[in-house]
């Protein structure tokens, strides 16, 4: 099993949880996060005075899949996430050691 | 009110011959033309004291809208709590302190408690000139506790409780009604020709001075100026601000066409007409002004100086909304907006943290305003000897006060009770506590 965190833009939640359920992703995690990465941040005004605005605010994705699914779930989001303007996001992959449905004490691959 | 009864008696007494005459005059139930005055003017002062008393809630939601939401409970406290403080202090001296009828002018040694008519008050005992002590008392007591909702937005999110109740107990008991008895008493100031119509001088400038002298001596927020640089601490709830925004508007109606006093004759009410549209006008003119103004100068506008913005209309109409014209309200109304933008950052490069931006409003506003009044009766001399007597007063004597509350007891909070917030620190209460604990 593997663990695909992604990181995208809060707009394109929707479209990339679309594209997910057309390949057969069952279940994920949403978490709305702040971050900085190249994008970096960018200034704001409030009452005049000027302040940055360090941290961006994404959309944090969480999937747990079989081995077998996990490349075409990373290329479905990297395709649909994209806009190409800076700030698009990052993907990262890593194992998972066990899975457990906490109703029925389905393990691995059938609690997916 | 008694003078004239005794006046009565006396008179009937003198002209015994037509007794008689007199006493079937009396018997006879007094025409509207009597009483109609008397009837509209308590009503005028009975709905503007209610509008005015809506403010408080205005004031309530703008400053809960624009701290941090680890401060809102206890910024709604401290105005429940100033208003229910204004309301006694009022009563037990502020009322008499500040009407006091034939004083010299400048300080009445009238310590008495407000009482009013008896209940179901006849006719002949009543003040037909004018309206019922009880509407009277009650519309005068919501300015003043406008005055005090104005401290508590500049000096929210850093200063204790009891210290700043306090200070509400002097302001509104004291100081508010000895300075505005000098001009609505009848004082030294009305007697000289100044001119503040529903008090952009003697209720929100004098709110402004004792927040900019308490601002001083309590200091910025921990972080807001930090290496020379000004960092913005943006607010809660802007949907709270906006709405505070509204029912100020609503409640300044009262505020300034109650301040006519008189509503009985077809020229009292159409004036009251005349300023509730003026009044409208300069709010709108000033939220303009601020919203294209910031639009100008930071590319894109910012709310809460648009509130601001309105606000400063109104406190700069408020030193005379009857005698401009629509355009000569929008002009008022703009330039308190424009003032606005400008002196809200002018403050923050001074180090004066103002989380509301009450001095701007209501104080720099109400100068302004004050100062407008004299293109209409051309008395400059008489608009800055009050402007400069009102600020004098009123900041020294809040100058002493607070420094003499920090002596005694402190003033602010300690660093890590400010860092997390007043409301778990102080209050232990939550304004929004549903991590966790719902």
């Amino acid at each position: 099993m593997k663990l695909i965190i992604a990181t995208i833009k809060p707009f394109k939640l929707e479209e990339v949880r679309e594209a997910l359920t057309t390949v057969g992703v069952r279940g994920m995690m949403v978490s709305e996060i702040k971050g900085f990465g190249s994008q970096s941040g960018h200034t704001e005004i409030y009452r005049g005075a000027e302040y940055a605005v360090n941290f961006v605010p994404k959309v944090k994705l969480e999937i747990v899949v079989p081995d077998g699914m996990a490349d075409q779930v990373v290329s479905t989001i990297a395709s649909t996430a994209k806009t190409e303007k800076i700030g698009d996001g990052k993907i990262f992959v890593l194992d998972v050691e066990s899975a457990l449905r906490v109703r029925t004490g389905e393990t691995n691959d059938d609690a997916l | 009110m008694k003078l004239t009864k005794y006046l009565a008696v006396g008179a009937a007494l003198t002209l015994l011959p037509t007794l008689a005459l007199a006493q079937e005059a009396e018997a006879a139930a007094p025409g509207f033309d009597e009483i109609g005055p008397y009837i509209m003017t308590t009503l005028l002062f009975l709905v503007g004291g209610f509008l005015v008393f809506w403010m408080a809630a205005g004031f309530a939601m703008l400053e809960a809208g624009l701290v941090r939401s680890k401060n809102v409970s206890m910024q709604l406290l401290k105005n429940i709590a100033l208003f229910s403080i204004a309301s006694i202090m009022y009563w037990l001296v502020g009322f008499n302190l500040m009407y006091p009828g034939e004083f010299n002018g400048y300080f009445a040694f009238n310590f008495v408690p407000t009482s009013l008519e008896p209940v179901g008050l006849d006719a002949a005992d009543a003040a037909l000139d004018y309206a019922s002590v009880g509407s009277d008392f009650f519309f005068q007591l919501m300015f003043v506790a406008a005055t005090a909702s104005i401290v508590s937005g500049a000096l929210a999110e850093r200063i204790k409780l009891w210290p700043f109740l306090i200070f509400t107990i002097i302001l509104t008991g004291l100081m508010y009604p000895i300075s505005g008895s000098w001009q609505w008493g009848g004082g030294w100031l009305s007697q000289m020709g100044f001119s503040d119509f529903a008090g952009s001088t003697i209720v929100h400038s004098v709110g402004g001075w004792a927040a900019l002298a308490g601002a001083l001596i309590l200091g910025p927020r921990l972080g807001k100026y930090k290496d020379g640089r000004v960092n913005p601490m943006p607010g809660s709830n802007l949907a709270l601000a906006t709405l505070g925004t509204f029912i100020l508007w609503l409640g300044w109606f009262g505020f300034n066409g109650g301040s006519q006093l008189a509503a009985g004759t077809v020229g009292d009410i159409t004036d009251v007409s005349r300023i509730f549209a003026n009044t409208n006008m300069a709010a709108a003119a000033g939220a303009v002004a601020a919203l294209i103004l910031t639009q100008i100068l930071y590319k894109k506008p910012d709310l809460t100086m648009v509130l601001n913005g309105a606000l400063a209309g109104l406190v700069s109409i408020t030193a005379e909304p009857l005698a401009p014209s629509l355009f000569g309200a929008l002009v008022t109304g703009a330039i308190g907006g424009v003032i606005v933008v400008f002196t809200v950052p002018l403050l923050d490069k001074l180090k004066i943290d103002d989380v509301v931006g009450a001095i701007p409003v209501h104080l720099f506003a109400g100068i302004w305003g004050t100062l407008a009044v004299a293109f209409y009766t051309g008395n400059w001399g008489a608009q800055i000897t009050g402007i400069i007597a009102y600020g004098v007063f009123t900041f020294v004597i809040a100058l002493v006060v607070w420094v003499i509350l920090k002596g005694i007891m402190g003033i602010r909070v300690s660093e890590e009770a400010e860092i997390n917030g007043l409301d778990t620190s102080e209050l232990g209460m939550e304004a929004y506590p549903d991590f966790a604990k719902g």
